[in-house]
């Protein structure tokens, strides 16, 4: 039956119908919905982990175990996983696994552009990438054959094009899953020196067995043009763009597995057309491994290493001309994202930022702290780099900074990696405070449950981690819960612990006002009378307060009711 | 047979997602070669999102880019004037007269263009503009907007009524079957 699936759907179906038994993830977009997906099914177990180290791990476990495992999580999560994943590309595996990982080229949600196929070489593991939704199927589906044939975790990597863009898949038959035996195997899965020593050269083997597969496998293809006057290689969502612009005039390499390259594939088609350019997005893998093999290709003097591409990148290339398009004369304003109207971060980021404290922020929706007009972030790197950063700013400046600095985390992110730093604040003294923005889900990735929310992954009653208790246990002995509505308590708080010579950890707890168990309060309204036209409230930066005519007016559409511009009015006009 | 460009754009948390799965369920029905492509994550939070839906014998690229659209469908009056260079000469644009202000312009560092699609018109681009939240809000529910929208469009797609009414019965919750079709109807009449 032919369905229209977005790419992660489809690497979830594909990996279901391939005999899957286990995939642990952490949500990160663009690759959150792969595990989503996964988790509709009930004859495997889905689960979110803490993190992606943890859920890599997992995924090794399971394996072990004789099932058919995967992890899926976003680019920079691979930077998180990478440990294991370096060693098991040496232990291979028992039952098939299967790495998946989305890059996200122009950082559409994501705080940089690396190119996971650096880590696939790196790590000297095979790695698939489809160019649409049919090949993430197939490609997901042989993934465990590969896996299993060749000893080795495959990595399956997707892009933000091809993760979220819905194309027509043709499902095959589903491989039940089975539990191959699971026997004690210390020289192969033991990985000490002395077994180590022993695995290396059998990796270095395999790579060579899958070299020969590149160069015969249906992942690679050729497409022979109407002309052989010009050449591409090209892999992925390029490919889609290469054939919109070119069409069948042109001869094609598609690249579908990007490690290990082939050569005498490359060879062949360089020498059948008169120019070959490569076409990839991000960094020149494929352009390097041509150049080495002292074959004349045109690759990054033409296409950016920056961003995404479209049809028109490859157009503009190319000199062919672009469609006539006109254009509106006003200057439009941008629109970019906001924290939501009602959102509770915002009653403690604008106390934080009135109060003229240094913040070191983290990955997730209180990112947009950062945004006009509340300004409020000062750094985001990673995740749980908040709380290890502001020790290190503390223990660099002490005194100076240990009163007017915080961390901001979210609850999710704590969990992910936030409580190793927190432990490293207690056990290395500096007197930081930590604000723990609790809203009792991860909220950017589009509500995921994770360990202190109660719930898992098919939202059944799980084990909820008590965050007051697990900052005790890790050393902290000041620990407060604050209602970031309240912004007089707020307020009181942050200068209380900031005051105190201690570590110490807010927790700023109220649910995300998108969840469905969280009810609206009724619309605010300004009465014109009483406004002053002062601005007060249109400091908070809440999407629902406007000024109209030199007075204030919320938007009974989008206001929830929270309160916070209420506490901030002195007239009274807020009600 | 030339591939077909739709755009859905609009204010994140409008409900875009929903008529872009509800255009291409109906395409890949009618046996298009169909691709969408949406956005998740950040862009969600209250930004400018943009749905691709294409469709023809063959779809390669999964974008529109400059130039190239043949409808625009916008949620929102500034999303209009922002996508509008990605419409071809002969293209038209549905638009929701709808103002939303963004950030900029809440903040006072940016001045809304109110009168914005009057520009575009001048400069020879078809628009049709409906109040598309008073007829949702007429429907039962402001969270309609995308269905008012996709009832107006409906005509341009060689696709039945009775089709696009299956499709809303396939795709919305059971209990808003009825507001939704509602909603359709105004937007197909309108």
């Amino acid at each position: 039956m032919k369905k229209l699936l977005i790419g992660n759907q489809a690497v979830a179906a594909g990996l279901h119908d391939g005999g899957l038994g286990v995939v642990s993830s952490y949500p990160g977009t663009p690759s959150t919905e792969i595990t989503e997906f996964l988790s509709k099914y009930d004859d495997l177990h889905s689960e979110w982990a803490p993190n992606e180290k943890v859920a890599c791990e997992v995924a090794f476990g399971a394996s072990l175990a004789g099932a058919r495992s995967a992890c899926a999580m976003k680019h920079v999560g691979l930077n998180v996983a990478a440990d294991p994943l370096f060693t098991l590309s040496y232990t291979g595996v028992n039952g098939g696994m299967v790495i998946c990982v989305a890059d996200d080229p122009a950082m559409h949600s994501s705080q940089n552009e690396q190119d996971s196929r650096h880590y696939a070489i790196a790590s000297k593991v095979p790695m698939l990438e489809p160019a649409d939704s049919q090949e993430a199927y197939s490609f997901a589906k042989s993934a465990f054959e590969l896996s299993e044939k060749y000893d080795t975790p495959v990595i399956l990597r997707m892009c933000t094009r091809i993760a979220h863009s819905q194309s027509i898949v043709e499902t095959t038959e589903a491989i039940p899953a089975v539990l191959k035996d699971y026997e004690k195997n210390p020289s192969k899965y033991i990985m000490m020196p002395g077994n180590a020593v022993k695995r290396h050269p059998f990796v270095e083997e395999r790579t060579l067995k899958l070299q020969e597969l590149a160069e015969n496998c249906i992942y690679n293809t050729v497409e022979y043009g109407t002309s052989d006057e010009i050449g591409i290689i090209t892999s992925g969502c390029s490919y889609q763009y290469v054939k919109e612009v070119f069409g069948d005039s042109v001869s094609i390499l598609k690249i579908g597995m990007p490690n290990p390259l082939p050569v005498n594939t490359i060879k062949d088609f360089a020498s059948k057309v008169q120019k070959l350019y490569v076409i990839e997005e991000l960094d020149p893998i494929i352009e390097n491994h041509i150049k080495s093999l002292g074959i004349n290709v045109t690759g990054k003097e033409m296409f950016s290493i920056l961003g995404e591409f479209s049809q028109k990148t490859i157009a503009d290339a190319f000199g062919i001309k672009a469609n006539d398009s006109v254009t509106a004369d006003s200057p439009v304003p941008n629109r970019p994202p906001m924290m939501c109207a009602g959102c509770p971060h915002r009653g403690m980021f604008y106390t934080l930022a009135k109060n003229k404290i240094t913040v070191h922020g983290d990955i997730g929706c209180y990112t947009l702290g950062a945004v006009p007009p509340l300004n409020a972030l000062d750094t985001t790197l990673c995740m749980g780099a908040s709380i290890s950063g502001l020790h290190g700013f503390n223990a660099a400046r002490g005194n100076e900074t240990e009163g007017k600095s915080v961390a901001v985390i979210g609850d999710s992110t704590f969990m992910h990696s936030g409580m190793t730093s927190l432990v490293n604040v207690a056990y290395n003294a500096t007197n930081s405070t930590v604000i723990i923005l609790d809203n009792s889900i991860t909220g950017m990735t589009g509500h995921q449950q994770n360990p202190t929310t109660g719930y898992n992954i098919k939202g059944e009653v799980a084990a909820k981690v008590n965050l007051e208790a697990l900052c005790k246990a890790l050393g902290i002995n000041r620990v407060r819960v604050v209602d970031p509505y309240n912004l007089k308590e707020c307020e009181t708080t942050i200068k209380e612990e900031l005051a105190i010579a201690e570590p110490s950890v807010i927790i700023s707890r109220r649910p995300c006002v998108l969840l469905k168990s969280v009810k609206a309060l009724p619309s605010l309204n300004v009465d014109a009378n009483k406004c002053k036209s002062c601005k007060r409230c249109m400091s908070l930066g809440c999407p629902a307060i406007s000024m109209k005519n030199g007075k204030a007016v919320i938007d009974n559409t989008l206001c929830v009711g929270c309160g916070v511009c209420k506490q901030l009015c002195a007239f009274d006009a807020i009600n | 047979m030339k591939t077909t460009n739709v755009m859905i754009v609009g204010v994140g948390g409008q409900g875009s997602l929903l008529a872009s799965k509800l255009l291409g369920r109906l395409l890949i029905d009618e046996g298009y070669d169909v691709k969408v492509s949406e956005v998740h994550g950040m862009s969600q939070r209250g930004g400018s999102v943009v749905t691709y839906v294409r469709f023809g014998e063959k779809v390669y690229s999964p974008i529109i880019t400059e130039g190239e659209a043949d409808y625009i469908i916008s949620f929102e009056k500034l999303e209009a004037a922002r996508y509008a260079k990605y419409l071809n000469k002969n293209g038209l644009i549905v638009v929701n007269t709808q103002q939303i202000d963004p950030m900029p312009v809440i903040i006072g560092a940016a001045e809304y263009p109110a009168q914005v699609l009057d520009e575009l018109t001048a400069k020879g681009i078809h628009i049709e503009a409906l109040d598309a939240l008073s007829l949702a809000e007429q429907a039962g529910s402001s969270k309609a907007v995308n269905i008012v929208l996709m009832g107006k469009v409906a005509k341009q797609f060689d696709i039945s009524y009775d089709k696009w009414i299956k499709a809303i019965e396939n795709t919305v919750a059971p209990k808003f079957v009825e507001m939704n079709k509602k909603a359709f109807d105004l937007g197909y009449n309108s």
